[in-house]
């Protein structure tokens, strides 16, 4: 039994086993609440919806993941997801014959011009990205109340027809209890989700940037000794990260379909927590895109669970996430460990 | 230039400001050769590396290259594309990539990584080289010594020409050096020009052809390796001639107390995880002793060790016969044991605590932290040995970082004086700091001695440790080698220790 721990451990490298750690607990938990809760957890929807709702966490948690592999931070993404919603949501509602093209663009171009400046502050002129995106957040929400300090619905209807667009699921659908079937469906905004995933995943496992990402995050010193262009790397990550939120952010406006400065709090920390619980080391060099969807999918199940456990208050939830975080870096740091016992050994 | 001649420097200078580091100095690599470049530190062997990688510009000097002529060297970068490739003593590589990658990343061209073929490169070439690593591993993963040497593949594939080897054995243990030498032994068959730079003397004689002596930034020549008998190699690191006799034994009272030669503290096969052997060792009441050896001998590692500043894997400690257990610094200080570390930068001075506070700063966590003195307590004990050690400051209030260093070695020193140590260890206390100073240092440790305290006394300078103490324990890599007292003492005697061997 113990050599073939050992086996196993030598096999993998420290990515891949934090990744298999986060999908084992994600499966446990979600078959526990299948069983335990039944109702609403039994039928694909349930999952469905999940997606439907985090789709935008997904995406900003991937640039998020990049950045924390790369060995930086970027705090500022919820705030650039709210401004994004509600630049978008003015343009689409108070000018007149708005393109919904034109409001992707606003977006995707927010987020670039977040990640030009927060980039070239933390790779060229060497802040702490802490810092940096910091600043970035408290502009972003300070942005948001200035384009518009009330919260409004947009009632453009090219954006309610693309926003209220089903895509359904074969085979995964229901009977109501009228007997009628019910087809399982999902958002375009999950779709752009996947597809980020997808990727990312590429980028990061097979383009000599996405190795540059975790030499950078391993040995910033070995990684310059080694010709790779660290100030360029850790530009690009932030680059990709901020561009993403915008994308993200267009997402969150496509889910909830309204412009408002309280939109997305807190986003940022979901998105850290989802990376450190999908393998992603605050330390930098270690992490997976994989692990990070999985990571986003754990916490929005644990937090569905708290709610259909009938504890719906908002401080329940913060409990439950609190004491999952520290579960999934226990279990990572018992395992991480092991692991370093099974090598010496 | 030579048709073997791989690599010739000429007459290299180079100045930092206040110290010319590099003087007049040649060099010259052939190929298939292993050439060892020794000096003591601050003999100008690492400038001289950084000259060559393009790390420092160089003020005046010719670097030529065999197929490239003189060339010019700006970056790393440049010198990598010359075929100049360095390991250095640590590890440059990022433990959390695999083998391969360590080996292939940073270079090439396309924006994609081909998974398939270089794997299968790296384990090509790492079969080649004879490294029990596979391409897949993640380098973390891998032995120290592994890791060093897929530096070297990396090095290697990138068709270097001189392959640097910057103290790469500092980390490894026997069987991985003889490893790295198999390794290094198959490049200098291939071809390849080496030069490698130790502090072991018994690597040097194992596997170089050459050697190349520095001493305060100047050439002392270049030797074939059969012609430099060891004595002849630590003489010439040293400067100073076998025949060159300093019988300057300080004139000094002995202590003589009722208790006099009582041994104070015994240690039976002490080792530590610093990598030292096991050592023993003791000291009398009111004797001087020290630990002498080349730098990198594990001088500094046998008096951690005694403090409890390394983690202690085995052996017995005695404090006045009795047994005692010291794992931690704590540990010693409880048991009257003070050490004064080797660089005070890192282990000793808290920069932004005023001079007083620095003083205090042992007596009060042997106190308890909970249990402060008061101001004026503070002050008394402050302001006595300010005075008894003449340390020049403004006043007591002082953030210590203002002070030169020699005046804060004398704060660090007043720090444990105020203990009353029965035993006090220095490590280097006289380095960086003026010859008044240093006198002022010697002084007060005989005087220490005579009032009855065991003082451990450790130096680079062989002249300080002959001047101030009456036994001296000889180290040669990281091995106790010999122990000199009496009319034994004298240079002469300590470098045929040092060389030991032949």
């Amino acid at each position: 039994m113990k050599e073939n721990k050992t086996s196993i451990f030598n096999k993998m490298n420290d990515t891949n086993l934090l990744l298999a750690i986060t999908i084992v607990i994600f499966f446990l938990m979600y078959i526990g609440a299948v069983l335990f809760q039944g109702g609403g957890f039994s039928k694909p929807q349930m999952f469905f919806n999940i997606l439907n709702a985090n789709a935008a966490l997904i995406i900003t948690a991937c640039g998020m993941s990049i950045v924390m592999i790369s060995g930086g931070i970027d705090i500022s993404v919820g705030g650039v997801v709210a401004l994004v919603s509600m630049c978008c949501a003015v343009y689409l509602d108070k000018t007149e014959s708005p393109n919904l093209l034109v409001s992707v663009l606003i977006a995707i171009g927010i987020g670039l011009a977040y990640g030009l400046v927060q980039g070239f502050l933390v790779a060229v002129l060497d802040i702490q990205p802490f810092i940096v995106s910091l600043a970035g957040m408290f502009f972003a929400r300070g942005m948001t109340t200035i384009v518009n300090t009330a919260p409004f619905n947009v009632e453009n209807q090219d954006f309610v027809a693309l926003k209220d667009t089903r895509v359904n699921v074969p085979f995964l659908g229901s009977y109501n209890k009228k007997g009628i079937y019910v087809p399982a469906y999902i958002e375009i905004g999950v779709i752009v989700a996947l597809l980020v995933v997808i990727l990312l995943f590429v980028v990061l496992r097979w383009t000599k940037l996405g190795r540059s990402f975790y030499a950078v995050g391993g040995n910033k010193q070995s990684a310059l000794m080694m010709g790779i262009n660290v100030r360029r790397t850790k530009f690009l990550s932030h680059l990709i990260c901020s561009t993403l939120a915008g994308i993200g952010g267009y997402v969150y406006f496509l889910h909830v379909g309204s412009g408002s400065a309280s939109h997305a709090m807190g986003m940022e920390m979901n998105a850290i927590a989802s990376s450190i619980i999908g393998g992603t080391l605050l330390t930098g060099g270690v992490g997976n895109i994989i692990g990070t969807f999985f990571g986003v999918l754990s916490l929005s199940t644990i937090q569905n669970i708290v709610a259909s456990a009938g504890l719906d208050e908002a401080w329940w939830t913060g409990i439950t996430i609190a004491a999952m975080l520290c579960l999934f870096l226990l279990i990572q740091s018992v395992v991480m460990a092991q692991k370093k016992k099974a090598i010496k050994a | 230039m030579n048709e073997t001649t791989l690599l010739k420097m000429r007459g290299i200078d180079k100045s930092f400001p206040g110290v010319r580091a590099l003087q007049q100095v040649d060099f010259t690599l052939n190929k298939g050769e292993i050439h060892a470049l020794m000096g003591e530190n601050g003999a100008g062997k690492s400038t001289l590396i950084k000259v060559l990688t393009g790390v420092y510009p160089k003020d005046a000097g010719t670097i030529e290259l065999e197929g490239e002529g003189e060339v010019s060297i700006h970056s790393p970068q440049d010198a990598q594309n010359l075929g100049i490739s360095t390991v250095y003593q640590e590890i440059t590589l990022c433990p959390n990539l695999t083998v391969a990658e360590n080996m292939f990343i940073g270079r090439g061209k396309g924006a994609f990584t081909n998974w398939k073929e270089m794997n299968a490169d790296a384990d090509k070439l790492l079969q080649s080289l004879d490294i029990p690593a596979r391409a897949t591993q993640q380098l973390s993963n891998c032995s120290i010594a592994v890791q060093q040497m897929v530096a070297i593949a990396r090095a290697v594939d990138m068709d270097c020409k001189v392959l640097i080897l910057d103290e790469p054995t500092s980390s490894l243990d026997e069987q991985e050096v003889e490893k790295l030498f198999g390794l290094m032994r198959d490049l200098k068959a291939m071809g390849v020009g080496i030069i490698f730079v130790t502090h072991f003397l018994d690597q040097v004689y194992e596997v170089c052809d050459k050697i190349t002596v520095l001493r305060d930034g100047q050439l002392v020549g270049e030797y074939e390796i059969k012609d430099l008998p060891r004595v002849q190699l630590v003489a010439k690191m040293l400067g100073k001639e076998m025949d060159d006799l300093s019988d300057i034994k300080g004139e000094s009272d002995e202590y003589k107390g009722n208790d006099a030669g009582e041994i104070v503290f015994e240690a039976e096969g002490l080792v530590s995880d610093a990598g030292i052997k096991p050592f023993d060792f003791h000291i009398r009441k009111g004797e001087v002793n020290g630990f002498t050896g080349l730098l990198g001998s594990g001088r500094s590692e046998c008096v951690r060790a005694i403090f409890g500043a390394d983690r202690v894997l085995g052996g017995k400690v005695k404090v006045h016969g009795k047994e005692v257990k010291i794992n931690k610094p704590i540990d010693a200080m409880k048991n009257g044991i003070a050490y004064l570390p080797e660089d005070r930068k890192v282990d000793g001075i808290i920069g932004d605590l005023s001079v007083r506070d620095n003083i205090i700063l042992a007596l009060q966590v042997m106190k308890g932290f909970f249990k402060p003195f008061t101001k004026a307590q503070a002050k008394a004990f402050a302001d006595e040995y300010i005075e008894k050690l003449n340390i020049k400051t403004a006043s007591a209030d002082k953030p210590i970082k203002a002070l030169s260093g020699g005046n804060q070695q004398k704060v660090i020193l007043a720090r444990w004086l105020l203990m009353h140590p029965e035993y006090l260890i220095l490590d280097e206390p006289t380095r960086g700091i003026d010859v008044g100073t240093k006198v002022a240092i010697q002084k007060l440790v005989l005087e220490l001695a005579s009032q009855g305290m065991s003082v451990t006394f450790i130096s680079s300078e062989t002249d300080e440790m002959l001047r101030t103490c009456s036994r001296l324990v000889v180290m040669r890599d990281r091995k106790v080698v010999g122990e000199l007292s009496g009319d034994d003492l004298t240079q002469n005697k300590i470098m045929a220790t040092i060389a030991g061997g032949e």
